[in-house]
């Protein structure tokens, strides 16, 4: 199959917007604001990766690593009042956001001072306080949301806009067609971006979309389109923050291709069959924290020495957060059932018929159950200390 | 007998009906190239070419829909849809499609057609890749719905819903494409509609559905080591058509029944099932039909939480226990 990788083109570097080197530094705090939080998210992957091969982390684990640039230019763009919404690659995005690391690393472990909770896992973590309205497992699933949380702000005459990142394999989805239609229609304030790091999971993009050029992919439905270069940090930021102005006062929803790449799999237990070394290698040249930290060095905006010395700080920041998680509870079994509907002052009848619950369910009379239901809870909780109960052969993929 | 997993069973399945049949070909995300999210299309491609095994985009209503379309003129398609919960994306065309065309045209068509999905908890993917949803299909008219729960069965009943002129939901469950167990040399098709007694007994009647069968058997051990109550356990294989003389038979024999499945306890399998057996054997039963279900929340991630979310052996053997209390 590796004959099949070898005839596409994925050229890292042919495609870009601006000419990126046009793109003047700003100034010096923020240039090294920049490279520590791209940096910060870096090291925090590579942690997660190793946490996750320790069984720290269970599940499905996708990382970002050489999407950094992407990620943390395009929140860069953003107010603090602007939302954001992402797909299940999604832990830089919460990082830039400015989400806690260690309340990112905990919701992975799945502990109680995860950010949703233990309840979500990496594909689903959210941060209302911050605006960063989630990381979403259905591929193509949170654009329409994303359109209807635009909608509210419309509706409310708020002037935020919301930033809605999805993977280039989202664009084949309904999804995408019918909120472009509806977003272009209501002139809703909503930034789409679409982070096309080449790969729908295993299909590289000239298998799975007949358009390459995602930028023109919402055009007919009446939402222009830009691209981006992905790699590098201050081209993603103009780009979308031209965008978020557009869709801010002149209501129009702007579709914007960041062009990257992901140098790792698409989860940890990706062979990588479907593409070839010496590609992922090219992209590699191309890695979009090294070449800002050169760049900043050659212009003299950051001494050599404190390359490293960012990146220390990275490492530090990550070694709380995995101290912290670990640490942190997993939640108590009678949380099992919290969450799943809100409780009013009206709540009459069974909301849920098993005995599962350690409690009295709200709604429920007082019974003799509880009792036995709290040891079978435990009983349950207590195969997650064995181990798989059904060991694989090898590991899978969603 | 050899030996193989399950996953290579359900391989072995597609790779004879695709020796057997032109007519039969592959497609969903990632089969081709990547060999199937759970590998189980491994070699499909190199053996098939691309015209029968179909890399697509990530656009599950339309890849169903379209294999609707080709089942109606006449293709045997096999669509496969990474988890059962991203099959909810292609509800419309199973629904409103699939399980409806032959007879709302009148049986001028058919959709001789597969829809394969992984389903079911326990490798802690979280509220949007590990649900129990064979209720929901078992729900519609004019679906076939099929939960093997070991290689042979996978293998067999695969076979035997590609060959079938229905559409079929054939539900795998993903922590079972590891499992190995025999699987009969050069084995047809099974039938639909046949359940499997796992084990005899003339106590309680256990109905296990997908990997609850499994799961009901250790607790029958459990209940004939500890308790001296000797469960009978069977499997349906099939909830549609559902072989309820075998059921039926049980439990007038035993006068007891526990059911047990992985999905929410609202409208579930079991629900179906005690509905249907108290209607059937009420004068047979000495307690009330027990459920043993999946805990009615989203599944959590957190693998404490989520391991106290569907049922294991403790479970069915209080349900089983349960339905002695008053006797």
């Amino acid at each position: 199959m590796a004959s099949r990788a070898s005839t596409t083109k994925r050229k890292a570097g042919s495609n870009s917007g601006g000419s990126k080197q046009d793109r003047a530094l700003p100034a010096k705090q923020k240039s090294r604001e920049i490279l520590a939080k791209m940096m910060l998210i870096r090291r925090f992957e590579e942690r997660a990766g190793e946490m996750y091969a320790k069984a720290k982390i269970g599940g499905f684990l996708h990382l970002c690593i050489g999407e950094e640039a992407a990620i943390v230019g395009a929140t860069n763009a953003l107010e603090e009042t602007d939302y954001l919404m992402s797909t299940y690659r999604e832990h830089g995005q919460a990082i830039a956001r400015g989400t806690p690391p260690e309340a990112v690393m905990a919701e992975l472990f799945g502990k109680k001072d995860g950010c949703s909770g233990g309840r979500g896992g990496s594909m689903h973590l959210f941060d209302y306080e911050r605006r960063f309205l989630g990381g979403y497992g259905i591929v193509g699933g949170n654009l329409p949301l994303a359109a209807g949380v635009a909608l509210a702000a419309d509706y409310r005459g708020e002037n935020d806009v919301m930033l809605c990142m999805f993977g280039d394999g989202a664009t084949n989805q309904g999804t995408f067609g019918e909120t472009m239609n509806l977003a272009a229609l209501w002139k809703l304030p909503v930034v789409f971006m679409v982070i096309n790091n080449q790969f729908g999971m295993g299909t590289s993009l000239e298998r799975h979309s007949a358009v390459t050029d995602l930028s023109k992919k919402a055009e007919g439905f009446g939402v222009p389109g830009s691209q981006c270069d992905g790699m590098d940090v201050l081209d993603t930021e103009a780009v979308i923050a031209e965008a978020v102005r557009c869709a801010r006062e002149e209501r129009k929803p702007q579709l914007v291709e960041a062009v990257t790449y992901r140098f790792r799999g698409h989860s940890m237990a990706d062979p990588e069959e479907y593409r070839t070394k010496e590609e992922v290698e090219e992209w590699r040249q191309r890695d979009p924290i090294e070449t800002f930290g050169k760049r900043l060095v050659d212009e003299g905006v950051l001494p050599e020495k404190d390359l490293e010395k960012l990146d220390e700080e990275a490492m530090a920041k990550v070694d709380e957060a995995v101290k912290f998680a670990d640490k942190s509870p997993f939640p108590d079994l009678a949380s099992l059932y919290d969450h799943v509907y809100v409780y009013g002052e009206q709540v009459k009848g069974w909301y849920t018929v098993d005995e599962r619950s350690p409690d009295v369910h709200p709604g429920e009379e007082e019974r003799d159950a509880p009792e036995i239901s709290h040891k079978l809870a435990q009983a349950g909780a207590a195969y997650a200390g064995t181990g798989e109960q059904y060991p694989q052969d090898e590991e899978d993929e969603d | 007998m050899p030996t193989m997993r399950y996953r290579e069973a359900l391989n072995e399945a597609l790779r004879e009906e695709m020796q057997a049949d032109e007519s039969v070909f592959v497609m969903g995300e990632d089969v081709g190239v990547f060999q199937g999210a759970f590998k189980v299309t491994k070699g499909l491609l190199e053996e098939f070419g691309e015209r029968r095994v179909r890399d697509t985009p990530i656009s599950e209503n339309t890849i169903v829909g379209m294999g609707v379309g080709a089942a109606m003129v006449g293709l045997r398609p096999v669509v496969e849809l990474m988890t059962v919960n991203f099959s909810l994306l292609a509800m419309d065309q199973i629904v409103n499609h699939a399980a409806a065309v032959g007879y709302m045209f009148g049986g001028q068509v058919s959709v001789p057609m597969v829809i394969r999905m992984p389903g079911g908890a326990g490798h802690q993917l979280g509220p949007t890749h590990s649900h129990s949803f064979e209720a929901w299909y078992l729900h519609v008219p004019g679906l076939l719905v099929a939960v093997p729960s070991t290689p042979a069965d996978a293998k067999g009943l695969l076979k035997a819903a590609i060959q079938d002129d229905n559409p079929v939901i054939f539900i795998e469950h993903e922590t079972l494409y590891g499992q190995k167990g025999e699987v009969p040399e050069n084995g047809g098709a099974s039938r639909f509609g046949e359940a499997a007694i796992r084990r005899e007994g003339d106590d309680v009647t256990v109905v296990g559905i997908s990997r609850m069968a499994i799961t009901a058997e250790k607790a029958a051990e459990t209940l004939a080591s500890e308790h001296e109550i000797d469960a009978e356990v069977i499997d349906p294989r099939t909830l549609r058509p559902l072989d309820m003389d075998t059921i039926v038979e049980s439990v007038k024999k035993t006068n007891r029944a526990v059911i047990v499945e992985e999905g929410w306890p609202h409208g579930g399998v079991g629900a179906n099932l005690a509905a249907l057996i108290q209607e059937q054997a009420f004068d047979w039963l000495d307690a009330p039909v027990m459920r043993v279900t999946g805990a009615d929340v989203p599944m959590p991630y957190s693998k404490p939480l989520e391991q106290a979310a569907f049922p294991h052996e403790e479970h069915v053997v209080q349900a089983a226990l349960s339905t002695f209390r008053d006797t």
